[in-house]
C-alpha cells in the first residue's frame, strides 16, 4: 500500500492502480470518460486531467492525466487546484460543442455518463455559436439504437467491442470531428456482448432498443436483484419494472462472477415475462375444454384429483429451489422427478460429483480469465455459457502480462498492454465438433465427434501422467495433437478445462477429470470447470430426484394417480410417442407454468406461476454457486410463485408443512438436505435490515405515485407487501453503497448517476462489493475423497455414408425456451437447418432432406459446412423438433421439391 | 303588563336568542365593513339569511360526544353557560315600567350571581372533555373569570352607592338628572373591561385561544352544544351592552324618542362598540391580561369606591 | 392607552373605505397570463405535440401527480399517455419550469371543481390544446439534433450537414 496526498487528504493506495482509480476509491469526484474499469486506461478524452507536485516544495505542479499516471508512494495531487479545474471544464466545453440539444429525447438522460460529468465540472452554457457536426444513424439490428450525433469521441464502445469481447463488426471510421463509430453498413451487430455498448457509452449513442419501446427513466423504475435465468453461468442482474411490466434487464456486478458484462441472451431473453400469450388465471378443463376459474375452484378440483391416487412431481432446472423442493415436499422425495430424461439426468448427477471429486479448483469466472492454458473440451461455451466464452478470451490479455511486466508497463496501460500481447502465445486450445467464437484467438483449434474428442482428452491425461488410462488405436494426427496439448497445460501454472454437458457425452466430463487429475499430479494447479444446460440445473442436481424415464415406467404401472409438472415443458424432454405414453397412462395432469407451454393445453389444471421477475428464489449456478434473485413485480393474484402452488395444493390434504414466505422454505431445505445446508446464506433474509430499515426497491425521486392508478381509482391503495423479500415496496427504506451485494437494487450514489456510480459501491475498484458478494459456493464445504481415473473410454467414432450422427447445434438466440420467446431474440433467431461436412450424393447445399428425429419426420434445408468434421450433422435442438436434445444417429433422405 | 309569565319568557327568549343569532351574521358583516371586506353577502338580502343557513347547518350536524368525555358534565356545560345569560335578562329594566322578571330588589346582586354561575359554564365544559386543549382552555377561563368578576362588583358599588339601591329601576330613575358615566367614568371603563373579560369576547377570548389551543374548552364541542356556547358568548354581548346602558348610560331615558326604542339605540351602539374592538385589537398575552386586571383594574375600582364614597360623604345631608 | 384609542379610531374609519373585496363571479379580476392554474398541453407551431414524453415535469412534481408514458413514432417521443390527478396538483408550477419544449404550461383558468374526485384526473385529450399557449415560436425538434419526418439530420439549426464517411478528404 501506498499513500497518496489528494487536495492535503492522505489517502490510501495501490501502486498497481493508476491515480485515477486511487481518487475515485478515495471517494473523490473526479471525472473521466475513456477510462473503465475492465477496459483500462487509453488517455483520450483528456477528462481526467489532475495537478500533480513533485514533492511538498513544489508550488507550480503540473497537469497530467490521472488514469494514466501510475499511484506512486507519496504522489501529491491536487483535483481542486484552479488551473486542473479550468482544464477539465474546457475539456468538457470541447466535447459538447457538438453534442445536439436532444437530452429530453435521449433515452439515456438520468443514467447519462456524460450529464453527470457535465454537471461535475460546472459547464451550463455553450459559448460555441458555429454549426454542429451531425452523422447519420445506422440500424444496428433489434438489439441496440444508434444515434451517433451525441457522440463525444472517447472510443470506448470499440475497446469493448473488438478488443473486449472480440467483435469485429464494429469499429471507428473518419477523422478528428468527423469521427464515427459504427459498421461498414447498416446490419445486426454480431458480436454475443453488443448490448454491453448500452452501459459502455458514457452517453446516449448507443441505447437498449427493446427498452426505448417501453421506455422509463431510471428514477421511475423499481430495481430487484435478480440473476439471469437463461444459461448456469448465473450472471447477477438488475431486474427493473414500472406498473407491473419488466422493462429491462442490466448488468449487477459480482466480483467473481459476471463483474460488468452480460451477454445479450441475458440483458434481452426477459421479453417472455410480458409475452401476451402468458397465463394469467387457472384453466380447468371441463368437458375437454380448459376454461379459467377461480383459485378455489382449482383447489377444489385438485382435491378431488389427490383422492384418485399417489401424486407425482416433476420439478424443473429452470425453476428456482424453492419452488422444486416446495414441489417435492407436496409428493414426497420418492415421488419427485428432475424432470430430465436420460442421458440427461444421469450427466447432470455426475457434474457435482467429478467437481467434488476431482483434485482441481472449481473456478469462478473471474478465476478463469487468469488461467494460463486453456482446453476447451467438446463444449461451444460461446452459446451453451456466452459469459464464460467472454471470461475465457480474457485468457489472451493475461498473456501479455508477462511481456508488459518485463516493458514495466502497469497492466491498466490498455493499448501497451495490449501492443505487447500482440506476440504472446494464445493460451486457449478449442476442441469441439462445430466451430466456436473462440477459434480465431485460439492456439489451436481441432474438429471432432465428441467421441473422438472424449478420446483425445484421456490420451492428453495419459501423456500428462502416465498412470491415467491411454485411448487406444489413436491416428498419427490424434497422437500428436495429445502430445502438443499435454506438453502446453503441464507447461502451464494454472491450467483449466472446461466441458460441459451440450452434447450429452460422459467420457468428456470423465475425460476432462482425468486431465485435471493428471494435471494436478504433475504439480500445476488446474481447474476444472464443467457447464451445466440450465439456470438451476446445478441445483436440481444437489436436490436430487427421479429421472422422467422412472416416472414413465411408474405411470406405466399405474402408480401415478396425477402428475404435477412445474415449470417444465415436457414436450421438449420427451418425444411426441413418449410424452403420449406418459400422459395417457396418468389419469391427472397438474402443469404450473409462467409461460405458455404445449402441454399446458393438455392439462387438467393449469395454475398460473410467478416468473424470475415476479418471485424470489434461489438458482445455483454452473460452478455451485447458490445465488437469490428478488421479486421486481408483486404478481397480481391468481399468479403467484410456483412453490405457494405447490404449498397450496398441498394444504388441499394435509396441514403441514406450512410455509409462509420464502425464508421458511429456504430454512427447511437447508436442514432437509445436506448438500443445500448453507444455501440459506446466499442473500439475507427477508428480515434484513439496513440502519433498521428495510432496503427501498425504488429510487428516492420515483414520479407519479399519485397519478399512475389514478385511472383506474383515484384513491390511495396501501402499498403492496412481500414476506419474501427485504426490499421495502416503495422509495421509502435505507440505501448505501454498502449494503449487501445480493440486494443492490439500483446503482445511484450523489452526482454519479450512471452505472459508473457502481465505484462506490466496490471496496476497490474491480474489487468485491462494499458490501459483501451475492451468493454462496455450495460445492467448496466437502472435501470428499479423490476419485480414481476414470476409464469410459469410447469406441472410436464411426460412420456410413448416408449415416450421420446428429448433434444439437445450441444457438446463442433461438435454442434457450425462455428466451426463444422474447422479441428482440426471437428476431435474432435463425432458422433451423441442417449443417453437413460432407453432403451425401444426391444432396446439394440448400436442399432439402428429411430426417426422421424424435420419432417424427422432420424435413430441413441442408446446409454445407466444410468446417465440420465428417459423418456429423448439426441440428439446432428444439427449434426443427421439439424434443430433440442429444446426439442421435440420423439417415438423410432428399425431399423432392413438389 | 298583563300578558302571562310564560308567554312573556317566551317571547323574550325567542327575541333574545334571535338577537344572538342576528349577532352571528351582524358582527361579521360589521367586522368586512371595517376591515374593507364585505363579509356574509351571499344568503338573503345583504346576506342576512346566513346566520338562518348557519342555524340549519349547526341543527344539522352530528352531535357528536367524544368517547372519552364525562359524558353527563360534557352535555351540561353548554347549558349552565347558556342559562345564566339568559336568566340575567330577567332583572335588566327595559322601561320604566317593565322589566321580564319584574323589578328585584336585588336585581344587580342577581346579575353578578348569574355572572359567577357562567364560570361553570366554560371550566366543567374545558373539563369534562377529557383533552389537553379544552383543559387548559377552562384553566385559563377559570382564572380569567373569577378574577374579573372581582374588579366588575367593585366596579359597580360606586353606582349602588350613588343610587342607593341594589334596585335596576332605582338606579336608571336615578340617572335622570346626569348619566352615570359622567360621575362613575372610572367605574364604567374598569366595568366595561370586566365586562367583556366575563364574556370572554375577544380581544380576551384566551380560553379559546384558537391560535394556541385550537379552540380552547370547546374544542370538543360540535353541533348545537357547539352552538349553545357560539349563541351564549353573543347573548354575553348583548347582556354587558344592556348592564351598561342601566346602569351608565341613563337606561331607557332619553329625549323626543320612546323609552324602549332609546334602550335599543344605547345597547345597539354598545354592541357595535364590542364589535369594533374586536375588529381593531389583538389579543393580549394571557400574563398581561391577569396584570391588567389585577395591578390596573383592582386599584382603579378601589379608588373609585374610595372617591366615590368621599364625595357622597362630603355631600351628604347632614 | 393612546395607540388603542387610535386603533379603534382608525378601525372605525374603515368603515369609508373602498372594499377590496371583488365580487366573484359577478366580477371576474383580470388574470395575468402567468397565472398558474390548470395545467394545458400546447402543441409546437407546426401543430405537432410538443411533449417529448421526457418525464421532467413527472420528476420535477413535488406531489407526484404527473404520470406519463413515452411512445416514439418517426423519431419523434409523444407519451403514449399524459395523467395529471389535480386531486393532488397544487398549483406550484413546477412542471412547467422544468418543460425543455415548453409543452406543460399552467394557464390563468382555476375554476375546475368537481364534485366527484376521478372528474379531477385529466388524461392526454384533456390537457392537450390545439394552439402554442405563451410561447408561440418554439419548437423543439427544429433545435434538437435528433431525425423526424419531414427533418433530416442536419437540418436542424445551426447544424452542418451530415458527415460522408466515404469521402476521402480530411
Amino acid at each position: 500500500m501506498a499513500t497518496i496526498l489528494i487536495d492535503g487528504r492522505a489517502c490510501p493506495a495501490r501502486t498497481d492502480e493508476n491515480l485515477l482509480q486511487a481518487c475515485l476509491e478515495a471517494g473523490a469526484d473526479l471525472p473521466y470518460f475513456c477510462w473503465h474499469p475492465e477496459l483500462g486506461s487509453v488517455g483520450a478524452c483528456r477528462q481526467c486531467a489532475v495537478k500533480q507536485f513533485s514533492g511538498p516544495d513544489d508550488k507550480t505542479g503540473r497537469i497530467v492525466m490521472a488514469c494514466m499516471t501510475p499511484v506512486t508512494d507519496g504522489t501529491i495531487l491536487s483535483i481542486d487546484d484552479p488551473q486542473a479545474r479550468e482544464f477539465r471544464a474546457g475539456v468538457v466545453e470541447w466535447l459538447m460543442t457538438n453534442h445536439p440539444h436532444d437530452c429530453p429525447v435521449c433515452p439515456e438522460g438520468g443514467e447519462c455518463h456524460l450529464q453527470d460529468m457535465t454537471v461535475m465540472t460546472g459547464h451550463d452554457r455553450r459559448r460555441y455559436r458555429f454549426t454542429k457536426r451531425t452523422h447519420r444513424n445506422q440500424d444496428l439490428g433489434p438489439f441496440i439504437n444508434h444515434e451517433m450525433n451525441r457522440c463525444i469521441g472517447c472510443y470506448r464502445c470499440v475497446r469493448f467491442y473488438r478488443d473486449y469481447a472480440g467483435g469485429e463488426d464494429l469499429a471507428a471510421f473518419g477523422a478528428h470531428n468527423d469521427l464515427y463509430f459504427g459498421r461498414h453498413e447498416d446490419g445486426a451487430l454480431e458480436n454475443a456482448f453488443s448490448g454491453n455498448l448500452v452501459e459502455i457509452c458514457p452517453t446516449g449513442v448507443f441505447t437498449d432498443k427493446p427498452f426505448s419501446r417501453i421506455y422509463s427513466r431510471k428514477w421511475d423504475m423499481r430495481g430487484a436483484p435478480s440473476v439471469c435465468a437463461h444459461c448456469a453461468v448465473g450472471c447477477n442482474t438488475i431486474v427493473n419494472a414500472r406498473q407491473g411490466t419488466v422493462r429491462r434487464v442490466i448488468n449487477r456486478y459480482h466480483d467473481a462472477v459476471n463483474r460488468y458484462f452480460l451477454c445479450d441472451r441475458g440483458r434481452y431473453g426477459h421479453g417472455f415475462t410480458s409475452a401476451p400469450t402468458r397465463p394469467r388465471a387457472p384453466m380447468m378443463r371441463q368437458d375437454g375444454i380448459p376454461v379459467p376459474v377461480s383459485i378455489a375452484t382449482a383447489l377444489e378440483r385438485f382435491a378431488a384429483m389427490a383422492a384418485d391416487g399417489p401424486i407425482v412431481g416433476i420439478g424443473s432446472t429452470r425453476a428456482s429451489l424453492e419452488s422444486n423442493f416446495a414441489l417435492r415436499a407436496l409428493t414426497g422425495a420418492a415421488q419427485f422427478s428432475t424432470g430430465l430424461a436420460q442421458p440427461d439426468h444421469d450427466l447432470a448427477m455426475l457434474v457435482p460429483a467429478l467437481l467434488r471429486t476431482t483434485q482441481a479448483r472449481n473456478p469462478s469466472l473471474h478465476d478463469m480469465e487468469s488461467a494460463d492454458a486453456v482446453l476447451v473440451l467438446g463444449e461451444d461455451v460461446c452459446v451453451t455459457a456466452p459469459r464464460l466464452g467472454l471470461a475465457l478470451r480474457q485468457t489472451l490479455r493475461r498473456a501479455a502480462y508477462p511481456a508488459a511486466d518485463t516493458a514495466r508497463v502497469p497492466h491498466w496501460m490498455d493499448a501497451a498492454v495490449r501492443m505487447l500481447g500482440t506476440d504472446a502465445p494464445s493460451p486457449l486450445r478449442v476442441l469441439t465438433p462445430a466451430p466456436t467464437d473462440l477459434d480465431p484467438v485460439a492456439a489451436t483449434t481441432h474438429r471432432a465427434a465428441p467421441d473422438t474428442l472424449a478420446r483425445l482428452g484421456f490420451a492428453i491425461a495419459h501423456r500428462i501422467d502416465a498412470s491415467a488410462p491411454d485411448a487406444p488405436d489413436l491416428s498419427e494426427t490424434e497422437i500428436q495433437l495429445a502430445d502438443r496439448l499435454a506438453n502446453a497445460l503441464r507447461a502451464a501454472r494454472r491450467p483449466l478445462i472446461v466441458a460441459g454437458l451440450q452434447y450429452a457425452n460422459a467420457a468428456l466430463l470423465h475425460a476432462a477429470a482425468n486431465i485435471a487429475t493428471a494435471l494436478h499430479a504433475a504439480g500445476t494447479d488446474p481447474a476444472l470447470s464443467l457447464v451445466m444446460p440450465e439456470c438451476n440445473s446445478m441445483g436440481m442436481a444437489l436436490l436430487g430426484g427421479l429421472p422422467l424415464d422412472d416416472v414413465r415406467a411408474m405411470a406405466r404401472a399405474g402408480r401415478i394417480g396425477t402428475l404435477v409438472v412445474m415449470e417444465n415443458d415436457l414436450t421438449r424432454r420427451l418425444d411426441a410417442a413418449a410424452l403420449h405414453d406418459l400422459l395417457s397412462a396418468v389419469p391427472h395432469l397438474v402443469v404450473i407454468d409462467h409461460i405458455a407451454t404445449p402441454l399446458a393445453p393438455l392439462a387438467d389444471l393449469a395454475l398460473p406461476a410467478a416468473s424470475f421477475a415476479e418471485s424470489g428464489g434461489t438458482l445455483v449456478s454452473t460452478e455451485g454457486r447458490a445465488q437469490r434473485f428478488l421479486p421486481a413485480i408483486l404478481p397480481d393474484m391468481p399468479v403467484q410463485e410456483s412453490w405457494h402452488w405447490a404449498q397450496h395444493l398441498t394444504h388441499t390434504m394435509t396441514d403441514a408443512p406450512h410455509w409462509t414466505d420464502l425464508d421458511q422454505i429456504i430454512a427447511a431445505m437447508a436442514q432437509d438436505i445436506t448438500a443445500l445446508s448453507r444455501v440459506g446464506s446466499a442473500a439475507p433474509g427477508a428480515d434484513y435490515r439496513l440502519d433498521g430499515r428495510r432496503v427501498r426497491s425504488e429510487p428516492a425521486r420515483i414520479s407519479g405515485r399519485t397519478a399512475v392508478r389514478a385511472n383506474i381509482s383515484v384513491q390511495d391503495r396501501p402499498l403492496p407487501q412481500s414476506p419474501d423479500t427485504p426490499l421495502s415496496p416503495s422509495m421509502e427504506g435505507a440505501y448505501a453503497p454498502d449494503m449487501p451485494g445480493a440486494l443492490v437494487p439500483f446503482y445511484q450514489v450523489p452526482g454519479w448517476n450512471s452505472v459508473q456510480s457502481l465505484n462506490r459501491f466496490q471496496q476497490e475498484i474491480g474489487g468485491p462489493m462494499r458490501g459483501g458478494d451475492a451468493g454462496i459456493r455450495l460445492l467448496d464445504d466437502a472435501a470428499q475423497a479423490p476419485s480414481d481415473w476414470h476409464y469410459d473410454i469410447p469406441a472410436p467414432f464411426s460412420f456410413g455414408p448416408d449415416d450421420f450422427l446428429l448433434l444439437p447445434e445450441h444457438r446463442l438466440f433461438g435454442t434457450e425456451e425462455l428466451s426463444a420467446l422474447s422479441p428482440p431474440i426471437a428476431a435474432r433467431a435463425a432458422p433451423a437447418a441442417l449443417r453437413l461436412s460432407t453432403l451425401p450424393t444426391g444432396l446439394e447445399d440448400g436442399a432439402m432432406a428429411n430426417i426422421t428425429l424424435a420419432g417424427e419426420p422432420i424435413t430441413l434445408p441442408v446446409r454445407h459446412d466444410p468446417a465440420l468434421p465428417p459423418g456429423i450433422a448439426l441440428c439446432p435442438p428444439h427449434l426443427a423438433a421439439r424434443a430433440f436434445n442429444a446426439p442421435i444417429r440420423v439417415r438423410l433422405r432428399r425431399v423432392d421439391a413438389p | 303588563m298583563t300578558a302571562p309569565m310564560p308567554v312573556i319568557i317566551g317571547v323574550t327568549l325567542a327575541v333574545l336568542l334571535g338577537l344572538a343569532t342576528f349577532l352571528t351574521w351582524f358582527e361579521r358583516r360589521l367586522l368586512g365593513l371595517w376591515q374593507d371586506r364585505y363579509g356574509p353577502n351571499r344568503v338573503g338580502p345583504g346576506g342576512i339569511l346566513q346566520a338562518v343557513a348557519d342555524g340549519i347547518k349547526i341543527l344539522f350536524k352530528q352531535d357528536w360526544i367524544p368517547p372519552f368525555a364525562d359524558r353527563g358534565v360534557f352535555v351540561l356545560a353548554p347549558a349552565i353557560g347558556m342559562m345564566t345569560v339568559l336568566l340575567s335578562f330577567g332583572v335588566v329594566p327595559v322601561t320604566a315600567f317593565w322589566s321580564v322578571a319584574g323589578d328585584l330588589n336585588v336585581g344587580l346582586l342577581f346579575v353578578l350571581a348569574m355572572m359567577g354561575m357562567g364560570v361553570y359554564g366554560v371550566v366543567l365544559a374545558g373539563w369534562a372533555s377529557n383533552s389537553k386543549y379544552a383543559l387548559l382552555g377552562g384553566m385559563r377561563a377559570a382564572a380569567q373569570m373569577i378574577s374579573y368578576e372581582v374588579f366588575m362588583g367593585l366596579s359597580v358599588l360606586g353606582v349602588v352607592m350613588q343610587a342607593g339601591s341594589f334596585t335596576m329601576r332605582d338606579i336608571v330613575l336615578a340617572q335622570s338628572g346626569l348619566w352615570f358615566v359622567v360621575p362613575q367614568a372610572l367605574g364604567c371603563v374598569v366595568f366595561t373591561l370586566a365586562g367583556i373579560a366575563e364574556t370572554h369576547r375577544l380581544p380576551f377570548d384566551l380560553p379559546e385561544g384558537e391560535n394556541e389551543l385550537g379552540a380552547g374548552f370547546h374544542t370538543e364541542y360540535s353541533g348545537m352544544k357547539f352552538g349553545m356556547f357560539f349563541l351564549a358568548e353573543y347573548a354575553g354581548v348583548v347582556l354587558i351592552s344592556v348592564l351598561l346602558v342601566t346602569l351608565y348610560l341613563g337606561g331607557w331615558q332619553g329625549p323626543l324618542l320612546p323609552p324602549m326604542l332609546w334602550f335599543a339605540l344605547k345597547t345597539g351602539a354598545l354592541i357595535c362598540l364590542f364589535i369594533l374592538l374586536r375588529a381593531a385589537l389583538p389579543r393580549p398575552r394571557y400574563d398581561q391580561l391577569m396584570a391588567l386586571g389585577w395591578k390596573i383594574l383592582l386599584p382603579l375600582s378601589l379608588i373609585n369606591i374610595a372617591a366615590t364614597g368621599a364625595i357622597l360623604l362630603l355631600h351628604a345631608p347632614g | 392607552m393612546f395607540g388603542i384609542l387610535r386603533t379603534l379610531w382608525l378601525t372605525f374609519l374603515h368603515a369609508g373605505h373602498r372594499r377590496v373585496t371583488v365580487g366573484y363571479p359577478e366580477h371576474k379580476p383580470p388574470l395575468p397570463p402567468r397565472y398558474r392554474g390548470r395545467i394545458i398541453l400546447s402543441r409546437d407551431p407546426d401543430g405537432m405535440e410538443r411533449c417529448v414524453a421526457c418525464n421532467l415535469c413527472a420528476v420535477a412534481c413535488p406531489v407526484d401527480c404527473i404520470s406519463l408514458q413515452k411512445a416514439e413514432q418517426d423519431g419523434r417521443w409523444y407519451p403514449d399517455y399524459f395523467r395529471i390527478n389535480f386531486s393532488r396538483c397544487i398549483f406550484c408550477g413546477m412542471c412547467e419550469e422544468a418543460c425543455p419544449t415548453y409543452a406543460i404550461q399552467l394557464t390563468p383558468d382555476f375554476e375546475m371543481s368537481e364534485y366527484l374526485r376521478p372528474n379531477l384526473v385529466y388524461e392526454k385529450e384533456d390537457l392537450l390544446i390545439s394552439g402554442t399557449g405563451k410561447y408561440p415560436d418554439y419548437s423543439f425538434f427544429r433545435v434538437a439534433g435528433v431525425k423526424i419526418l419531414g427533418k433530416d439530420k442536419g437540418e436542424a439549426e445551426r447544424e452542418a450537414a451530415p458527415i460522408d464517411l466515404h469521402t476521402l478528404l480530411p
